[in-house]
């Protein structure tokens, strides 16, 4: 055992656990100061890789509430929120932001989180608050999912864009659609949440599907050459014409299921900024998103959590919100950006679906689906 | 021993363990082992079982097809430029699969290199993914196989040759048969690697593929169904354990069998117009596979729409005024290098005493543990990043929202490779020197210090320098950590493709050529320090 000792001291000493000490002590100082002491000072914010703020409205926070916010991201929205369900009463977090209206039922039902009415609830529109009665969840955003078009390929072909889920079913629109798979992509899932709320549930319980519905639809679009692929930045940066990495990556789709905010934020990250937008949206293929927050059961800090939560909804946040995460926001006194009013369309009839039929259909139609498209 | 023992119990078998068992014993008590029968009859499984096995061997035989030709020109030629050449066919196996995915869709897809010059398109789907495969791959065959190459002895060939035999016979019943444990070896690497692969079937597969990897991140991370997670999870231990059971005894056979001179003294110029068109063949497989999707990865960086430019890069350095990153993109790189320097300092401390310690005794109770440090590199990183959720998360332990964490999951991919190189090394260091050094009176310290160290401090340099480039890569097990917000480079590439725009896009092709160039640097650093005894097995 000795000579193992011995070389255990001599591996420390020659490999530079120096090196490992020296790039972490700053790190190190904070995670330790963060993560003990008696009254925390620190509200934790766990959400899904998408969360996006700006420094100085996080600093405000601060200044109001004297609680310093750290955010801790945790895999795409269904990981995230099964992470939480998994550590469920021993959370990683004080506050969970980013449980949509998919997988709102599976949130609630496990219990992850606690009720909290947050300050200026009435605010936000009736429509958008699902859990009315228990207030565990508080609505923070809302968004569309759309079919995307390249302006360019329908003027070039002078063809007017599709506007409604029938049109994409019609031939003057063959092969030229991509969408994502709703087993791994929530765009993929909102598209034919989206169909299904249009056309209904027409499939059997199990395995072969007909008698109208979705089913029906989709099969359409199979005749009509839609394309799938696993993720939204397959679809959109790879196969989709219109979008700036599409046009490098030479696809050749020119319509995406994609967001409603999409345009804008085209526009916003390109130099020079174009006067139009590129892409477009159809207007009549659309389903609404609503994420919301919750504070976690067995939060350490719930009054920092609860402090969080109020300010998710504040002005303050709801206006900054746009730009960081491409969403609208849901209180009705927040100002959109100019982009947002300039490139952006308010949709103003989205497909929408209550939380506990998606929870009651949404494997059942998802394996509807892989047989009926991907098979 | 025992702190590399402590560090795979806590970090990787009590993680594992507890998910497994969370989704096998659901309510805590009972073990509902008839989940087994239940999950391995369904159809789809067995497809996803099915599909796994074949594609991984058919990768693995393209691998070795493609590869060994490359790993002979490597080790038996001598021509300028070929450590650079050596360095940049490991540049794919460091990257993360993400920027891999899209490297190759530059290659094979619509109007990529294949489609231009002939037509080819192959898209998504089974023939993109076994091509990846083989780019992806290319390095651990020149490696293995190279490695040893270039270091048997060309006389005993040329013996054959004067003895009468024929050029192609003196091959087969003498160089072959030293090769054998070696091309095997390098196959079941390659097959594990290819039946774990998750990225790339992600990303090239498209939606009908799933191997058993994508299938457990499905069940886990998608569906919660951790019961039917867990069984495939056991499944994968299986097959993960019954390779590197073969491989260990390849890998020890080969060890004690040959006799083997320095590399500059077998490889030569190339002679006569085979030889040469021999090196041509193998020099353009090189560029259409490995070179083209990593050059379109750096076009695509410095294309601006106002011609080419640096202006990606430069944007890297403003602080984002819309906010994506809090910081200046140039800080993702700054903190992958920190995460990548402890993730190496870890790795070495335990791979290296794990190494010191499986040289000093040879049971059988240590070998086994020297196929267990390999485990992590076959088990789904999924499959560990929930089971530190699920465990590391009581107080002194509760890391699951500490920086250590990302670290400490790329140092469990990076032991198996500071192991593996060390190993041959310390083995080779003569048992009498250190006789010999404590009957003058030293003490094992100092024995240690006088005898080992000297002789394997390269050794130990190269396995740090692959440790920190494997985990300045390293994508999958960061993934599924949660994390601060503080990036790492794939992390911010990944997340830079999910932005429309086409600033994000050029950011993200600028930020992954950068993690190439560091990457290759820090490989190009290790060519420089390889000698004669330190190919290791990788």
């Amino acid at each position: 055992m000795n000579t193992t000792k011995a070389a255990a001291a001599a591996l420390v000493a020659a490999l530079g656990v120096t090196t490992l000490a020296a790039c972490g002590t700053d790190d190190a100082r904070d995670a330790a100061g963060k993560s003990g002491g008696p009254a925390p000072k620190t509200v934790t914010l766990v959400s899904h890789d998408s969360f996006n703020a700006s420094k100085e409205v996080l600093a405000e926070f601060t200044r109001q509430t004297g609680f310093t916010v750290r955010v801790l991201k945790s895999g795409d929205a269904g990981e995230a929120v099964n992470k939480e369900i998994l550590t469920k009463g021993a959370p990683q977090g004080d506050v969970f932001f980013g449980v949509d209206n998919t997988l709102l039922s599976r949130a609630l039902d496990n219990g992850i989180f606690v009720p909290y009415e947050a300050k200026g609830l009435d605010r936000i529109p009736a429509a958008l608050r699902l859990d009315k009665e228990q207030h565990r969840v508080t609505p923070v955003d809302s968004g569309d999912i759309c079919v995307n078009y390249d302006k360019k390929y329908f003027a070039d072909k002078k063809l007017a864009p599709p506007q409604t889920f029938d049109d994409l079913a019609k031939p003057a629109y063959k092969d030229l659609l991509v969408v994502e798979n709703p087993e791994r992509s929530s765009p993929g899932l909102g598209f034919l949440l989206g169909t299904a709320a249009k056309y209904g549930d027409g499939g059997t319980s199990q395995g072969e599907a007909s008698g109208g519905g979705w089913q029906d639809y989709w099969k359409k679009l199979k005749a009509n050459g839609v394309k799938t692929v696993d993720s939204w930045e397959l679809a959109y940066n790879q196969e989709f014409s219109g979008s700036a990495g599409g046009k490098k990556a030479k696809g050749d789709r020119p319509l995406v299921v994609s967001y409603a905010s999409s345009p804008p934020v085209e526009v916003l990250y390109s130099e020079p900024q174009p006067k139009v937008a590129p892409t477009g949206v159809s207007t009549g293929t659309c389903f609404r998103q609503t994420e919301f927050a919750g504070l976690l059961n067995g939060a350490k800090n719930p009054e920092g959590g609860k402090a969080l939560i109020d300010f998710l909804i504040s002005k303050t946040f709801q206006d900054d919100m746009p730009l960081q995460m491409f969403v609208n926001p849901v209180t009705n006194d927040a100002t959109l950006p100019e982009l947002f009013t300039k490139h952006g369309v308010v949709i103003d009839k989205p497909e929408t679906m209550a939380p506990e039929k998606i929870a009651e259909k949404r494997e059942q139609w998802i394996g509807q689906w892989t047989s009926l498209v991907l098979k | 021993m025992l702190l590399p023992v402590a560090f795979f119990a806590v970090f990787f078998a009590w993680p594992v363990v507890s998910i497994v068992g969370r989704g096998l014993r659901p309510d805590g008590r009972h073990w509902e082992l008839g989940r087994f029968g239940e999950t391995l009859t369904r159809p789809d499984i067995l497809d996803v079982l099915w599909f796994t096995l074949w594609q991984a061997l058919a990768s693995t035989a393209l691998t070795l097809l493609v590869a060994l030709p490359g790993a002979y020109v490597l080790a038996r030629f001598d021509f300028p430029g070929k450590r650079i050449l050596r360095a940049v066919v490991t540049v794919p196996f460091v990257l993360p699969t993400v920027m891999v995915g899209t490297a190759f869709l530059a290659l094979v897809g619509r109007r990529g290199l294949l489609d231009e010059l002939w037509g080819v398109r192959l898209d998504t789907g089974v023939w993109a993914i076994l091509l990846a495969h083989v780019f992806f791959n290319y390095a651990v065959v020149v490696r293995t196989v190279g490695g040893l190459w270039s270091q048997l002895d060309p006389r005993q060939e040329e013996a054959a040759r004067v003895l009468g035999a024929s050029r192609w016979r003196a091959w087969r019943t003498v160089t072959l048969p030293a090769l054998g444990p070696a091309v095997a070896a390098a196959a079941l690497m390659v097959f594990l690697f290819t039946a774990s692969s998750f990225g790339i079937v992600q990303i090239l597969g498209g939606p009908a593929y799933s191997t058993l990897e994508t299938e457990i991140y499905r069940q886990t991370a998608d569906r919660l169904q951790l019961s039917t997670a867990a069984v495939l999870t056991m499944v994968q231990f299986a097959a993960v354990g019954t390779i590197l059971a073969v491989h260990a005894r390849t890998v020890r056979r080969r060890e004690t069998a040959l006799r083997l001179v320095p590399p500059e003294r077998t490889a030569r110029r190339p002679c006569g117009a085979g030889q040469w068109a021999l090196l041509g063949a193998v020099l353009l497989s090189i560029a259409l596979l490995i070179v083209a999707p990593l050059g379109v990865l750096v076009e695509r960086s410095l294309a601006t729409p106002s011609g080419y430019g640096l202006d990606y890069f430069r944007a890297l350095g403003h602080v984002d005024g819309t906010g994506t990153f809090l910081v200046p993109l140039t800080d993702t790189v700054v903190n992958s290098l920190q995460y990548a320097l402890a993730a190496t300092g870890i790795a070495v401390l335990v791979g290296g005493l794990a190494a010191a310690a499986l040289t000093r005794r040879a049971g059988r109770l240590v070998r086994g543990f020297d196929a267990l440090l390999m485990l992590p590199l076959g088990v789904s990183a999924v499959t560990v990043g929930f089971g530190f959720l699920i465990t590391l998360d009581e107080p002194p332990l509760d890391l699951r929202a500490s920086w250590i964490l990302v670290p400490l999951a790329q140092a469990l991919v990076g032991v198996p490779f500071v192991v593996r190189t060390m190993l041959p090394v310390l083995r080779a260091v003569d048992e009498r020197l250190r006789e010999a050094a404590a009957v003058l009176g030293a003490s094992p310290w100092r024995a240690w210090r006088e005898v080992d160290l000297p002789l394997v401090r390269r050794a130990l340099l190269i396995a740090a320098g692959f440790a920190f480039a494997v985990s300045l890569g390293e994508f999958g097990a960061t993934v599924f950590v949660a994390r601060p917000d503080n990036p790492t480079l794939p992390v911010a590439v990944a997340r830079l493709l999910n932005r429309p725009g086409e600033l994000n896009y050029g950011q993200a092709m600028a930020l992954s050529t950068i993690l190439m160039v560091v990457c290759a640097v820090s490989l190009l650093l290790l060519e420089r320090l390889r000698t004669d005894r330190t190919s290791g097995e990788f």
